[in-house]
């Protein structure tokens, strides 16, 4: 290892950079997820074949998310500055990072979940139906409650999106591994601390794939 | 009481109208098993759920107890589905959720305490005998149990009637008969009033009191089972009755008649008796003895010819036995 590398890490920056990267990604998600979650679910149920089909607000709905996702990341983080710099007061540092991997996030996460919420079957749809449930139970005990297995994949995925997101964001104002990649072992020449970084970022997707995996099947009491 | 008045049932959305339902004038009476028994495609599911209006009838009314379903506000419609129970053939039960809880699942949208609502779905469970599987998941229980579990929750919140959308059509033959024989022990000691949907005319012998036939989307006959079953008038309700290999019945040539049996007759000996007084030889094409409404029914077909035709007919009327000519 490089001097550099012995450096970084009796200050701690790496150890730092692990932190903020995880922290960054499991916010970021979270946030998200409160509001994609339930975008998600409107644009499930709003659907010509949904429980409650409003055909104006699942095409004005499928028309945002569609433009937003076919934005190219980087791209989106540039353009997205000023609305950080609104919302956070600062378009630099994680703050900032942290409202545009959301903003990012939302519409990725919404369609995650609209095509887990999809997989229910409709029988027992139809079933919660003829027990007299209403729209909002239909979500809230049938809707969410069986697709929780695929959900809780979903999320995995999510995370893993995410956190490359989060790499990606450090090229203009993020911290984290990603940051420490670019500054330490891009533009000062140490390849030995890119690949530091990206062994620690596969750890880091693998421990949140296989946790996410068991928690899934875990959860998942259909027959395995 | 559930009174269907002209109904009406068109698929307009895809561009093309589909009828499902014409004219449908039906009443069914409280405490009696009805079956409603047709071909795939006939309409029979689209009826069934015109009743709890899981499906909207374009046109005629749905009279539950004199109260027009259509009429009602969603909300006071949510509240009736309350009391009409529903099983499917696909059981239809939460995955994620255990027995227990899925049984506990209609009494939480009724409103139910949690610990009432545990208690209530125990009792059930015990009715329906599968009161040590409360913990078990769907996943873990055979075809015959989940339906089991499926009755017991469409029975929770107490409904006076219960729909069952050709609830055996997915269990083997042992099984549909012991959930046909849980459903007439719940219309006899619970007195809910069962209505059948089924392709299957073994289900509408097992347990109906009454049948509707249904055909082409439009009700080809209603009558007593027994009734149905002796004197079908309907073209669909005699290919209902009778074997389904029925090539060999219209590849003979002589004259063929249709032999009914009920009650005694059905343990005498009558053919033998037939060609022994007659002496004319006849050829049994279809023989069938079934028990409908407890009343042992038996029905055979025969193939005489030309020259003894007579002879059989009138041995036939001298003993009281009915029959068909069979076309």
């Amino acid at each position: 290892m490089s001097e550099m590398f012995h450096k970084l890490w009796d200050a701690g920056l790496i150890q730092l950079g692990i932190w903020e990267t995880i922290y960054m990604t499991f916010l970021s998600t979270i946030i998200a997820y409160l509001f994609g979650l339930p975008l998600g679910v409107i644009l499930h149920i709003t659907s010509p074949g949904g429980i409650h089909p409003i055909r104006w607000l699942n095409n004005t709905l499928g028309f945002v998310v569609n433009f937003f996702r076919s934005i190219p990341f980087i791209i989106l983080l540039v353009a997205l500055l000023p609305v950080a710099n609104l919302i956070v007061g600062t378009s630099l540092g994680n703050r900032a990072m942290v409202v545009m991997l959301v903003i990012a996030a939302i519409p990725y996460v919404a369609r995650m979940v609209e095509s887990s919420i999809r997989e229910v079957d409709a029988g027992v749809i139809e079933a919660a139906h003829s027990m007299g449930a209403n729209d909002f139970e239909i979500v809230t005990k049938v809707l969410i409650p069986e697709a929780k297995p695929s959900l809780i994949i979903g999320a995995v995925i999510s995370l893993v999106t995410i956190l490359s997101y989060s790499a990606m964001s450090s090229v203009i104002a993020g911290t984290g591994l990603g940051q420490i990649a670019i500054i330490y072992g891009h533009q000062r020449s140490n390849p030995d601390i890119t690949w530091v970084c990206v062994f620690l970022t596969v750890i880091i997707v693998q421990v949140i794939q296989e946790a996410g995996t068991f928690l899934a099947r875990k959860t998942d009491k259909r027959a395995k | 009481m559930i009174e269907l008045r002209g109904l009406e049932k068109i698929y307009r959305d895809t561009g093309e109208d589909i009828v499902a339902l014409q004219d449908i004038n039906l009443t069914i009476e409280d405490g009696e098993i009805f079956g409603i028994i047709g071909l795939s495609g006939a309409g029979k599911s689209t009826l069934v759920r015109c009743i709890n209006l899981l499906e909207k009838p374009t046109s005629g009314q749905v009279l539950l107890d004199g109260k027009d379903l259509m009429s009602l506000p969603k909300k006071e419609l949510l509240r009736i589905r309350q009391n009409i129970g529903m099983i499917f053939q696909g059981f239809n039960l939460l995955e994620q959720r255990n027995v227990l809880g899925n049984v506990c699942f209609p009494l939480e949208i009724a409103g139910v305490k949690s610990g009432d609502a545990k208690k209530r779905a125990r009792e059930l469970l015990a009715l329906v005998g599968l009161e040590d599987r409360q913990n078990s998941y769907p996943s873990q229980l055979s075809g015959g149990q989940k339906q089991r579990v499926a009755i017991a929750r469409a029975l929770a919140t107490n409904p006076k009637y219960l729909l069952c959308d050709e609830a055996t059509s997915a269990l083997d033959p042992n099984t549909t008969r012991s959930i046909l024989e849980l459903l007439k022990e719940i219309n006899r000691t619970l007195g809910v009033t069962i209505i059948v949907i089924t392709h299957e005319m073994r289900v509408i012998d097992a347990i109906c009191d009454r049948v509707a036939v249904i055909d082409q989307s439009r009700i080809a006959e209603v009558g007593n089972v027994s009734e149905v079953f002796a004197h079908p008038k309907s073209a669909i309700a005699r290919e209902l009755i009778l074997p389904s290999d029925r090539v060999t019945i219209e590849e003979a040539h002589g004259r063929k008649l249709r032999i009914l049996f009920s009650g005694e007759e059905t343990r005498l000996p009558v053919l033998s008796q037939l060609i022994l007084d007659t002496g004319c030889p006849v050829n049994v094409l279809f023989a069938d003895t079934k028990e409908t409404e407890g009343l042992l029914q038996g029905q055979m077909i025969l193939e005489v010819s030309p020259e003894f035709d007579t002879k059989v007919v009138s041995w036939l009327e001298g003993h009281g036995i009915s029959y068909e000519e069979e076309v």
